[in-house]
């Protein structure tokens, strides 16, 4: 090969679709690694503080997508001390020195400055997505600048971000001469935004695909935006109540009617059922579905909704779809792949929405489902080995049974047989959480049979360390791991202190590691950041001196090229 | 470190199971192996009540006493998260212990074993004559977690029907939250109480429902209480009246305080009622008051700025034994009237 062109070499690599393979041809040998270095468009920064920022953009200069993850996973359930890190701008003013042509960015985790927003948009001339997933420390003001400077921004996708309400004006910034929008995603916006704006922004943008609206949205402006945008193919409602007597409500179905494309339904903030059927005339074509959002549709309603929906490939409801529910759901969206149900009553004092029962259906009814995420109240494992022999396909697997650490109802056993059936019988499966009363036995069931395992969950489960090794022992392609509230402790932990080098993260809260077995892991592997954060003040009496006994409460510990972070709080001791 | 662990003693176990069983053969896997199975089930046995020092895996490892000692805090961790070295709202405490008693109720009646939590105070009496002061430290706090799993467990049949009812458990554990616990994000969790049928979207919905500039973080504020040497965190954001907050203080304190008092009798199981509930903290009467130190370091009484106000205020919250409240640094509080106007709503 190395008597080829270099330009036939970078036309092979093309070929390469993803970020594994090309990062392997990069190792062979020095002209494929710069070949392929000044080839690559578009890296993958799984940990931002795996790596500087200034290597990846000196590596690659003719990046033109970028992603970058940032706070651990369990983040998302206020786990993580907000000002943990993860913070966006370091990546943003890399670019902007080192990738000029960048032309999409997506963060996720991240704590993103309007600062940063604005050197962004000033940045690239070119640029054209900004995804921003579960981010937060913006504003609008931010997304004024974005709106105002990126002439051919093509995405703006805002998910699950906390950001500050300064105004409904950013979405009046977006010029006359912006028509370039295909996607624009503020659901997660929590203030008004101007209505005329909105909806002489979608009219002037002709390839407008995706359109997800906030609560503040109202369903007049609704039904005039689809009147003005009847090609989109993904929609989020905003506030989705209307009086189902009023001639708005005539006008808002036919003009659901008139979206052929319609493909994709989410948003319904508010929905009562009577606001239900104005949708009827669309739900046969529709592939994707989320109606967690709204509580007030009770079973019934989903039920009618969902016979008519017979293409369904997504959905994600609220647990009060009843097991009666995704009984229907089994019998009628033969083409389903995931499924989400979450719990509507979080504290609930009762009645058990979906138990086993449902799920059993679902994997009884639905050949093509591969993906889940299940909140209930109970499950037994005979349910659990049913599934597992109904849908040997599943790559996601997670089930959150509500009560920590509840063994199955029927038989009072702990869920180890049944998660167990689950890992040896779905020999793709990526991703697992666990929940229910488990014992160190699944975990010795995991490390034997889950062998494409990347990511797994586990809370309140466990007897001994012998569990957390079964695990390292076992799951070879491990990536991921994240434990809270589990009886691991040193022992486990420095077990095969090598294994952090293959993997990108290990969570541990809760547990019973020590200082002293942190500070020995630390030693023991340099090119690991250990992360002890310690919520507590110095004051605290018992506090003092923290010995190497004291057991501590929340551990992260990533590998890294970059070495100890210089960004981090005084809570974060990196050992 | 590893020659302490039995990990040496088990891998030839572990070796043998793993390459023989890839069928479903999950019976063999479970008991293959007898010791596997019989140190399987010791384990459980264990784990309900407290970690016997010669089959807990020893962490620390290097003496004996070391590794009875950390196995006391594993143990004292497990059964009881009212660690001074847990921060959390009140609610996280209980519901993650309620869960553990229940687990231990299910136990219980498969293995008509009584938990050992007498052998747990039993272990703790046993300790508190070493002169090691971190020993002394564990050791009184496991007596005050002693007396609250004592109560709890007295509690737990009083709830429960016999049986492996499992529905009221939800229920009970239900009720108290634990931190992070389901793992769901926050808009989620208040989806149901801010979900209105009117158009009413002042927070759209995805924020908790209790300030939209915080980004609904806890506000967590450390109180002390006179005469015990454990701080607690209290989550003020949590409550939205000033009704509620002596109640959780007393969640927190009111097992320490008994154990404080009377560290011989934490061993007995005692009924919530045996206990003395630490009351009055807000009007005055009771043995203890409850002060609060703002963002000026003054000291001043609960109670009297309206709830909201008093959550900006606060930073630090003490409970006072009333008596002493004459005391020189307090005087000025003697001055404040007790109003009791808006501010209990």
């Amino acid at each position: 090969m190395t008597y080829f062109p270099e330009e036939v070499v970078e036309r092979i690599f093309d070929f390469l679709a993803t970020h594994r393979d090309r990062n392997a041809v990069s190792t062979v040998c020095k002209t494929w690694y710069r070949v392929e270095r000044l080839s690559r468009r578009s890296v993958f920064v799984g940990n931002c503080y795996a790596v500087r920022p200034e290597r990846v953009v000196a590596r690659y200069p003719r990046l033109r997508s970028l992603t970058v993850k940032g706070k651990p996973h369990f983040a998302d359930f206020n786990l993580v001390p907000h000002d943990w890190g993860g913070f966006a701008l370091p990546w943003i003013e890399a670019a902007a020195r080192g990738c000029p042509g960048l032309e999409e960015l997506r963060l996720k985790r991240m704590i993103v400055f309007d600062e940063s927003l604005e050197l962004l948009a000033r940045s690239f001339p070119n640029f054209k997505v900004l995804v921003l997933i579960s981010c937060e420390g913006f504003s609008t003001d931010g997304l004024a600048a974005i709106a105002t400077y990126c002439r051919v921004l093509r995405e703006l996708d805002l998910q699950e971000n906390e950001m500050e309400d300064r105004g409904p004006q950013w979405l009046s910034c977006f010029p006359d001469s912006c028509t370039s929008l295909v996607s624009l995603n503020f659901a997660c916006l929590k203030g008004e935004v101007n209505a005329v704006s909105l909806e002489r922004l979608v009219a002037r943008c002709p390839n407008l695909r995706t359109l997800r609206l906030n609560r503040a949205v109202s369903v007049d402006t609704l039904s005039k935006i689809l009147a003005r945008a009847p090609h989109l193919v993904d929609l989020g409602t905003g506030s989705f109540t209307i009086d189902h007597r009023a001639e708005a409500y005539h006008k808002l179905i036919n003009n659901f009617i008139k979206c052929k494309s319609l493909r994709s339904l989410s948003g319904f903030w508010d929905a009562t059922p009577r606001c239900l059927p104005a949708v009827y005339p669309i739900c046969g074509n529709l592939t994707g579905l989320n109606l967690s959002y709204a509580p007030a549709i009770q079973g019934a309603d989903l039920i009618k909704l969902i016979r008519q929906c017979s293409k369904l490939q997504r959905l994600w409801v609220l647990d009060c779809i009843g097991d009666k529910g995704l009984a229907v759901v089994a019998n009628t969206c033969k083409e389903l792949q995931e499924l989400r149900v979450f719990p509507s009553d979080v504290y609930g004092e009762g009645i058990a929405a979906v138990t086993e029962e449902g799920l059993v259906a679902v994997s009884s009814g639905c050949p093509k489902l591969i993906s889940l995420l299940y909140f209930c109240h109970q499950m037994t494992n005979a349910a659990l080995i049913t599934v597992a022999k109904n849908c040997p396909q599943f790559t996601r697997f997670r089930l959150c049974i509500l009560d920590p650490g509840k063994p199955d109802p029927v038989t009072n056993q702990p869920l180890d047989e049944g998660f167990g059936a689950i890992v040896q019988s779905c020999k793709d499966l990526r991703r697992l959480s666990l929940s229910g009363h488990l014992t160190d036995q699944v975990f010795l069931y995991i490390g034997m049979y889950a062998e494409r395992l990347e990511m797994l969950s586990i809370a309140f489960a466990g007897d001994s360390d012998k569990g957390m090794v079964y695990v390292l022992n076992g799951c070879k392609n491990l990536r991921k791991l994240e434990i809270r509230d589990s009886p691991f402790g040193d022992a486990a932990l420095l077990e095969d202190v090598g294994k952090y080098e293959t993997m990108r993260s290990l969570w541990m809260s809760s547990c019973d590691v020590t200082l002293g077995g942190c500070k020995t892991l630390a030693a023991k592997m340099p090119r690991l950041n250990v992360e002890v954060i310690n919520e507590m003040d110095e004051s605290d009496e018992l506090e003092e001196n923290p010995s190497d006994l004291h057991r501590v409460e929340k551990m992260y510990v990533y590998r890294t090229v970059a070495g100890p972070r210089n960004d981090a709080p005084d809570f974060v001791w990196t050992l | 470190m590893e020659e302490d662990f039995r990990k040496g003693e088990e891998c030839p176990h572990l070796l043998d199971l793993i390459p023989n069983e890839r069928d479903w053969m999950v019976k063999e896997v479970g008991g293959g192996g007898k010791g596997f199975g019989v140190i399987e089930e010791k384990k459980l046995e264990l784990r309900l009540g407290l970690p016997g020092s010669e089959d807990w895996p020893a962490v620390m490892g290097k003496q004996e006493e070391h590794s009875v000692e950390s196995a006391l805090s594993l143990g004292h961790y497990k059964l009881c998260k009212t660690s001074g070295i847990n921060p959390s709202s009140v609610g996280a405490k209980r519901g993650f212990f309620d869960t553990v008693e229940s687990k231990t109720e299910v136990f219980q009646q498969q293995q008509q074993q009584h938990p050992g939590f007498l052998q747990l105070q039993a272990k703790g009496k046993d300790l508190s004559p070493k002169t090691n002061g971190r020993a002394e430290q564990q050791s009184l706090e496991r007596k005050a977690c002693g007396s609250s799993v004592a109560h709890g467990s007295a509690a737990a049949p009083s709830r429960n029907a016999a049986g492996a009812n499992n529905s009221s458990q939800t229920s009970r554990t239900a009720t108290t939250p634990v931190v992070g616990w389901p793992p769901i994000r926050s808009f989620r969790r208040n989806l149901a109480s801010t979900s209105k049928p009117s158009l009413e979207s002042e927070n759209g919905g995805l924020e908790t429902a209790i300030k939209p500039e915080n980004g609904g973080k806890g506000l967590f504020v450390k109180i002390n209480m006179d005469g015990i040497p454990i701080g607690r965190k209290v989550d003020l954001k949590a409550y939205d009246s000033y009704e509620k907050l002596p109640l959780a203080v007393n969640e927190l304190f009111q097992g320490l305080l008994a154990a404080q008092r009377d560290p011989l009798a934490a061993g007995n199981q005692k009924n919530p009622e045996e206990k003395p509930a630490i009351t009055g903290l807000l009007d005055g009467n009771g043995e203890y008051t409850l002060v609060y130190e703002d963002d000026e370091g003054d000291k001043m009484l609960v109670g009297d700025v309206p709830w909201d106000m008093f959550v900006s205020m606060a930073k630090r919250l003490r409970v006072l034994k009333s008596s002493e409240l004459s005391a020189s640094s307090l005087l000025q509080l003697g001055a404040v009237t007790r109003k009791r106007t808006a501010a209990e709503c």
